[in-house]
């Protein structure tokens, strides 16, 4: 903007962008397509009334799902910024929220990148099985050389370390590649690939045998888990997940669209790709579960393991041992979780990455380079040694459960209850899209804000009155809330410091009164719009 | 696998998975919409 002072008020910031609207689809589809899609959602669908779950599952992405998908859409698209700078364009008040959401991205990219390198390893290992004798006591104790739980080691493990080092440089030569020639590449080439390798797997799985009673398993239906309130949270809770809400990486993905780009139709290909491709890798995890109970001679409700890391580096490894072409088998799942991984981890990073470029006028490059680093050595501190495992899943709890809830609520908040943008967001997704959000659409999102509300109270009180799995009080105190404040001190720190940009010399477009509103926020609007009556 | 545990697959497959060809067919037909405001053109970001 300095550099063209001359520019006219319709003239607009400089702004990377996505090459067209096919790019953004698949790249905000790769970030929600994560390891969530493969190792949550078949263990909940499971453990929550089977194919029963199917229904509160499609409500909740009806519901919840697509309505806040299109608010920070909407947010991130018109007000055209890193999740820190379009809050701060919502409500003057808001920068706040914006920065929750980069802290928690970061936390998240800290041990998400330790999952992916262990994927790394697997890939190799599966070509020489060496997993194949005791998948549980290779998984802790020979690759992870798992230490005390409740303790902290710096005693580093090199068979982490390295993988850990070369997903940190690989994610930061993408994310410094800029949107265009980096983060968009990643996709086009990496969500084919992975699809494609994933229809492979799960063709794979269902011609072993015990594959029709694996899927049966995770499709019979127990109706009466309908009548259980926490069934229906748990299916709320796995498309809020699933679907990368509230972590700002869809504000800062929108930002990158062209401003004349349709907003809503495209955001419903993300939020059923996200789900078509759960609900496939659903089918092959349980395909494959069922082969494993064939061959132990059990069935799948005898199983151990049937979700979380687990699944990934323990169960499956099993199964890959007793299957016929397991090496080949094992190579494709294992890389699979690789590129589902690491086309949602650039998202994550390029949620602070932007915002670091926004507020201190960094180049993209920069940008990537600053989170980069300094995550790349706390993750490897961490995430690198004989403690990581426990670390991981504490963090997890607090970043992941609390945190993203309550970064969703104060969004809402800040841009509908105190922002008062609800009808200005309604109605410049209006004008832009092929397809109306709806009149139903504000209504919904108010009512997401009071169940997350709900499920946020619930889980800090079961974190403050139980503690978490088994760890002592000040290890839960140190690194479970000692995140929580972090998240918090990043949140209310950072609205402090200046921004190196001019970001007030902005226009919102359309203008308010191209969308029938009064120029002033707040004020009492009586007149209809028809985005069609206005062009 | 039970019939219902059929049922019930197919159904959840023709929902979301038909979903998916729905909103693709949707978008495809119409990519962008005619009817804009005037106004919001991009100045080019060199690379």
């Amino acid at each position: 903007m300095a550099e063209h002072p001359e520019a006219a008020p319709h003239t607009h910031e400089k702004r990377e962008h996505w090459s067209g609207q096919t790019a953004f689809i698949l790249a905000a589809i790769g970030s929600a397509v994560g390891l969530g899609n493969i190792w949550r959602f078949p263990g909940q669908a499971y453990e929550h009334g089977g194919g029963a779950f199917m229904i509160p599952y499609l409500v909740a992405l009806v519901t919840a799902g697509v309505p806040i998908l299109f608010l920070e859409n909407a947010i991130g698209h018109r007000f055209r910024g890193s999740a820190p700078l379009a809050m701060r364009r919502v409500h003057r008040n808001a920068e706040g929220v914006g920065w929750l959401h980069v802290a928690i991205c970061f936390v998240i990219g800290l041990y998400y990148t330790a999952i992916i390198a262990w994927a790394v390893s697997y890939f190799f290992f599966s070509f020489g099985q060496s997993y194949a004798d005791d998948p549980a006591g290779f998984f802790t104790g020979e690759y992870l050389q798992l230490g005390e739980a409740g303790t902290v080691s710096l005693s580093f493990v090199p068979q982490v370390l390295i993988p850990l080092v070369a997903v940190w440089v690989v994610t930061i030569v993408i994310l410094a590649l800029g949107i265009h020639k980096g983060v968009e590449r990643l996709n086009i080439i990496g969500i084919p690939v992975l699809v494609a390798t994933f229809l492979v797997i799960v063709v794979r799985a269902l011609l072993l045998d015990g594959a029709a009673d694996g899927v049966g398993a995770l499709f019979t239906p127990d109706f009466a888990a309908l009548t259980d309130p926490q069934v229906w949270i748990a299916a709320y809770g796995q498309i809020f997940f699933s679907l990368s809400l509230a972590y700002g990486i869809m504000i800062t993905y929108a930002s990158y669209r062209r401003r004349r780009s349709n907003i809503t139709a495209p955001g419903m290909v993300v939020a059923f790709g996200n789900s078509s491709f759960e609900l496939l890798a659903g089918i092959g995890v349980f395909a494959t579960l069922g082969f494993l109970a064939h061959q132990q001679g059990t069935t799948v409700a005898g199983l151990d393991n049937l979700a979380g890391p687990f699944l990934s580096f323990v169960t499956f490894p099993a199964v890959i041992a007793e299957m016929p072409g397991g090496a080949f088998f094992g190579a494709l799942f294992f890389g699979s979780l690789v590129l589902a991984g690491l086309t949602s981890l650039v998202s994550v990073l390029q949620v602070i990455s932007a915002a670091l470029q926004d507020k201190f006028g960094l180049h993209p490059r920069g940008g990537a380079v600053a989170v980069g680093v300094v995550s790349a050595v706390l993750s490897i501190i961490g995430f690198g040694t004989t403690t990581g495992l426990y670390l991981l899943d504490t963090v997890d709890q607090w970043s992941n459960q609390l945190g993203i809830v309550a970064g969703a609520i104060t969004m809402i908040a800040a841009a509908l209850w105190f922002g008062r943008r609800g009808h200005e967001l309604e109605r410049h997704l209006a004008a832009v899209s092929t397809m109306r959000p709806g009149r139903y659409w504000l209504w919904l999102v108010n009512a997401v804000a009071l169940l997350l509300i709900y499920m946020f109270a619930e889980k800090a009180v079961s974190l403050i009155r139980d503690g978490y799995g088994g760890y002592p009080g000040w290890y839960l105190a140190v690194f479970g809330w000692g995140t929580a404040a972090f998240l918090l001190a990043v949140a209310l720190l950072m609205p402090l410091m200046r921004w190196r940009r001019d970001i007030d010399r902005f226009h919102a477009w359309p203008s308010r009164e191209q969308l029938a509103l009064p120029a002033e926020v707040g004020e009492r609007h009586t007149e209809d719009y028809d985005p069609r009556g206005r062009t | 696998m039970t019939a219902d545990a059929l049922v019930l697959m197919l159904v959840s497959i023709v929902l979301i998975w038909g979903g998916l060809v729905a909103s693709i067919a949707y978008v495809a037909r119409r990519p962008e919409n005619d009817h804009m405001p005037e106004g919001g053109e991009d100045t080019r970001v060199p690379d």
